[in-house]
């Protein structure tokens, strides 16, 4: 049996009355590629957000190597207003900021890419080095800890040559074309020294060069980083290609989950995905 | 009845002074619903308006009855101008060049009546109903002070049926919903933040008149605190929505009032032996209220939730 | 690496020429003289950019909009003036109250330790005037800057206002004198050397020092590793956080120490006037700082120092004229009085805020200027090959 990493358990997500994530479990093991898919508005950018500590889910727990990093049950307003399964499984609250879920290891990407647009490349890198770093802010200021700022320099560069973004690195973020921009989000996210990274639909806007590019890229970096991918992805060939594992989220609920070739044979994923013609009721 | 007796005057003069507040309170929370924008200038409008009033009569000898729309006239003027020449060419400047030009004509506008007045104190002119003076339950004050409350509930009124009824306040809703999605269905947004303006400064220009009736002078800098505390006003009520200005603007009068006479208060009920010069306070009360209703509800008692997409 | 270590040095070079040079000017220019003014300006201009180079600290290199500078210059200016009023002078400047401190940090080290124990007193007063600011910041900050942008503004210029009630407040009268000014503290002038007949005045000399000093201290938190993590934060607050940094912390941080520093250039505010009273630190201050921010570039510390210059230069010297009935040359009493100097300022100020959007610097730094103006002159130099790398 292979090392679990992240662990959902019964996630659920609801903005007021509309239930976002519904009752969502999985789990990712070490070395794998999962894929998380589903239609437009099925929760998977949710689903990522509680997991970072940028929401705060309204039922269920996160588990990080067996660390329990998210854990909420339905509290004040939201106790009547609940409308999903397992009310009072849970009862610990564990919430973190993202920053804290960073430092535990899980990188991300963002759907919209979200870069220190005016900064340099090798700035973007740098800053996510900031993180990880033994210093203060006098020590900083003064630079007592001029020697760790000389290792972090070193370590983004060498990230940059990696990332073949060595020659870039005076350039500023914004003026990259879109696809370097993709490449420079995913390097700065390794640059946090994840275990484990989450890609929000890394190939989209890509032409299908670039997308082909990027399934080897993936897995490159999983080798070389010994990562754990957990992705969010439309591109159904990249997809299919390069997953170990699929999950499908339709309506905030899992309606599949399997290797590449289960998903696609299940009547229900072709369902959500086409559309079906459904009863008078609905 | 001491404690009735003490308190009443306070609270009559917080009432009116609310009702001023709340006057101006609307311009800045109308321009902030649509622009986003606080508009530093509206308090120095206020004061150029009192100023206004007070060359046209004193110095140009208007008659009064003529003097006051000429007023609101110019003071409209001017508010449309501002905007014309200071906000509308940084439409798509990020929001804060628009606050510093917002804080730049403030400067100007300050300034300029610095050099105007030469820095004196102006005599504002008595207008002769509303500085008659009368006596409410015992306690003397001003007609002003009772006329007030009515007048600001009136123009309210007024305003919220121009803005749910027709076709410029439809239009103003949309726009302070989505500014770019209203553009795109063919509101023509430049009028519709000119008519933002315009009702904003004509409050404001109605507010001077009745805030000044009340104060001895005017001076360049007359309009910086009353401004502030019409801002916190349209914070405290929820900044973007008419009604909650008018609530935030009545609660600041009222309290900032109170603080002004809680010594005299307190050592009336028997709470307190000697005062303790708690009037220092009435201005900086505003700001306690203001930073505690940010901490706790920071949309305001009225305002609408805004979320940020990740 | 190479290119950076001969900036720095041409930096530091410039900055001891001018401090020399101040030295020279503060001896050869006689008080009487017109020129005096410079000295003048030259030591309010050095105070104000420290201020200003500490609210772009925050506005421009964190994105926090803080507008309470004012109220953290008051703080400073009023520790520093309460801690070095000489005792004899205590009893006719708390003269409506029975003063409550007794303790002068310059004649407590100077009694001890001579002229070098006064300098001492005068840099603790200093420091602890920032401190004081640091130390409030740090309380407020925990309600206010989990605010957004405007909301941060309006409550942090109210918070400036609650300020300045507070030290006005007649119950605390004792410490901070009421509504009444403080006076009698070391002043600027005091900064001289006196042997036998000659002094050698020193007051600019000590201004411009402190002044860089304190801005040096900035620059270099904004290219340390803090500062990055601050610019971070400008960009994109949720990415920010998604690559490991505590906003709220590192808010919290970049507060402080603007504060701090507003602090210091309060208490060196204080040296420079002959008062410190609560009532002149009201948000006008807050709004000429910010001005100054605007004009030289938001994000951009050598701009911030060349606007506080051209601001207070224009402000109280070179624009004297407009209110004295004759300017350059032009002669017209009638126009040319009292405060037309302040229209034509800010009138000034407007045309850069709406022509001239991004102010003199942008966000560039004076040696990016510097740069560019070589290349453009030495195109022939065999070290442009290099530059394809660079």
């Amino acid at each position: 049996m292979a090392e679990n990493v992240l662990r959902l358990e019964d996630i659920t997500m609801q903005f007021g009355g509309v239930v976002a994530v519904d009752n969502f479990s999985m789990e990712v093991n070490k070395g794998e590629i999962v894929a998380l898919i589903g239609p437009n508005g099925a929760g998977k950018t949710t689903a990522f957000n509680c997991i970072t500590g940028v929401y705060e889910p309204t039922n269920g727990r996160v588990t990080l190597h067996g660390e329990v990093i998210v854990e909420n049950h339905p509290q004040g307003k939201m106790k009547d207003l609940y409308k999903g399964e397992n009310n009072g499984k849970y009862t610990n609250v564990v919430s973190h900021t993202p920053d804290k879920i960073t430092y535990r290891e899980i990188a991300r990407t963002f759907q919209n890419i979200r870069l220190f647009k005016a900064l340099t490349v090798f700035d973007n890198v740098l800053i996510a080095k900031h993180m990880r770093a033994k210093h203060n802010v006098f020590s900083s200021t003064f630079r007592f800890s001029a020697k760790e700022e000389r290792r972090m320099r070193d370590e983004a560069l060498s990230l940059l040559e990696e990332q073949n973004l060595l020659h870039l690195k005076d350039s500023i973020a914004s003026s990259l074309p879109y696809g370097l921009q993709r490449r420079l989000e995913i390097a700065r996210a390794l640059a946090t020294e994840p275990s484990i990274i989450l890609l929000d639909e890394p190939a989209a806007g890509m032409n299908p060069q670039e997308t082909f590019e990027l399934t080897s890229f993936i897995r490159q970096i999983r080798e070389e980083y010994k990562l754990t991918v957990f992705m969010i992805e439309h591109h159904m060939d990249l997809v299919m290609k390069i997953s170990d594992r699929i999950y499908v989220l339709d309506f905030g609920k899992m309606i599949s989950h399997g290797t590449p070739t289960e998903v696609q044979n299940d009547q229900k994923v072709i369902d959500a995905y086409l559309g079906v013609v459904e009863d008078a009721e609905d | 009845m001491d404690f009735f007796n003490t308190t009443l005057p306070y609270m009559l003069s917080g009432i009116s002074v609310g009702g001023q507040y709340a006057l101006i309170a609307i311009g800045y929370t109308m321009v902030y619903g649509i622009l986003r924008l606080i508009n530093f200038a509206h308090a120095d409008v206020f004061m150029v308006s009192a100023l206004l009033m007070v060359y046209a009569v004193s110095t140009y000898s208007v008659m009064l009855f003529l003097a006051i729309p000429l007023v609101v006239t110019l003071t409209v003027l001017l508010g449309f101008t501002i905007e014309r020449v200071a906000y509308k060419p940084l439409r798509n400047a990020p929001r804060m060049s628009v606050m510093v030009s917002a804080i730049g004509v403030s400067y100007l506008l300050q300034n300029l009546a610095l050099y105007i007045t030469g820095g004196l104190n102006k005599n504002y002119p008595t207008i002769p109903w509303l500085s008659d003076s009368i006596t409410v339950f015992g306690a003397m004050t001003k007609r002003v002070t009772v006329v007030t409350p009515f007048l600001t509930i009136a123009l309210v009124i007024v305003l919220v049926m121009l803005i749910q009824r027709t076709k410029i306040g439809t239009a103003m809703r949309a726009v302070a919903k989505d500014f770019e999605t209203s553009q795109l269905m063919g509101i023509k947004i430049n009028s519709v933040i000119s008519m933002t303006f315009i009702i904003g400064t004509f409050l404001a220009g109605i507010g001077s008149i009745l805030y000044f009736t009340n104060y001895p002078g005017v001076t360049p800098q007359a309009g910086a605190m009353p401004g502030l505390k019409a801002f916190v006003a349209a914070v405290f009520g929820g900044i973007g929505s008419v009604p909650g200005a008018v609530l935030g603007g009545f609660t600041i009068g009222i309290c900032e009032s109170l603080i002004k006479g809680m010594d005299s208060i307190l050592v009336s009920v028997g709470i307190l032996k000697e005062p303790l010069e708690l009037a220092t306070f009435s201005d900086a009360f505003t700001f306690v209220l203001l930073i505690v209703i940010l901490v706790f509800k920071p949309t305001g008692l009225l305002g609408e939730k805004i979320s940020d997409k990740v | 690496m190479e290119n950076k270590k001969t900036q720095n040095i041409t930096t530091v070079v410039g900055i001891v020429f001018l401090l020399l040079l101040v030295i020279v000017l503060e001896q050869i220019i006689s008080p009487t003289s017109t020129m005096a003014m410079l000295l003048t300006v030259t030591k309010k201009s050095a105070i104000y950019a420290v201020v200003a180079v500490s609210m772009n600290l925050l506005n421009g290199f964190t994105g926090l909009f803080s507008l309470g500078q004012a109220g953290f210059m008051l703080m400073g200016a009023y520790t520093y003036a309460i801690f070095t009023i000489p005792r004899a002078e205590r009893d006719a400047v708390y003269y409506y109250y029975d003063q409550a401190m007794e303790l002068s940090f310059p004649e407590v080290f100077g009694n001890a330790l001579g002229s070098v124990g006064f300098l001492l007193g005068v840099l603790l007063a200093i420091i602890l005037g920032g401190l004081v600011a640091a130390a409030v910041a740090y309380v407020i900050g925990f309600p206010v800057l989990r605010l957004k942008s405007d909301y941060l503004a309006i409550a942090t210029l109210g918070f400036a206002e609650i300020i300045r009630a507070l030290f006005q407040w007649t119950k605390l009268g004792p410490i901070t004198n009421g509504a009444n000014p403080l006076k009698n503290y070391v002043r600027l002038n005091s900064f001289k050397i006196e042997m036998g007949d000659t002094t050698i005045g020193l007051s600019t000399f000590t201004t411009l020092l402190f002044a860089t000093i304190c801005i040096g201290i900035m620059v270099m938190l904004i290219n340390s590793s803090y500062g990055r993590a601050f610019k971070a934060i400008r960009e994109d607050e949720v990415a920010a956080e998604a690559m490991g940094i505590n906003l709220y912390k590192h808010k919290q941080i970049a507060f402080c120490i603007s504060c701090f520093f507003a602090g210091v250039g309060g208490a060196m505010l204080a040296m420079f006037a002959n008062t410190v009273q609560a009532n002149n630190f009201k948000s006008n201050m807050t709004f000429e700082i910010l001005l100054i921010v605007v004009l030289g570039g938001i994000g951009s510390v050598s701009g911030s120092c060349i606007g506080a210059v051209l601001f207070v230069f224009a402000a109280e010297w070179w624009l004297r004229g407009l209110d004295s009935g004759k300017w350059l040359f032009i002669n017209a009493p009638g126009v040319l009085r009292n405060g037309f100097r302040l229209v034509v300022f800010s009138v000034g100020i407007m045309i850069v805020i709406l022509f001239f959007r991004r102010g003199i610097m942008g966000d560039k730094e004076l040696p990016y200027y510097a740069k560019r103006i070589r290349d453009r002159f030495i195109i022939n130099k065999p070290k442009a090959g290099e530059k394809e790398n660079g």
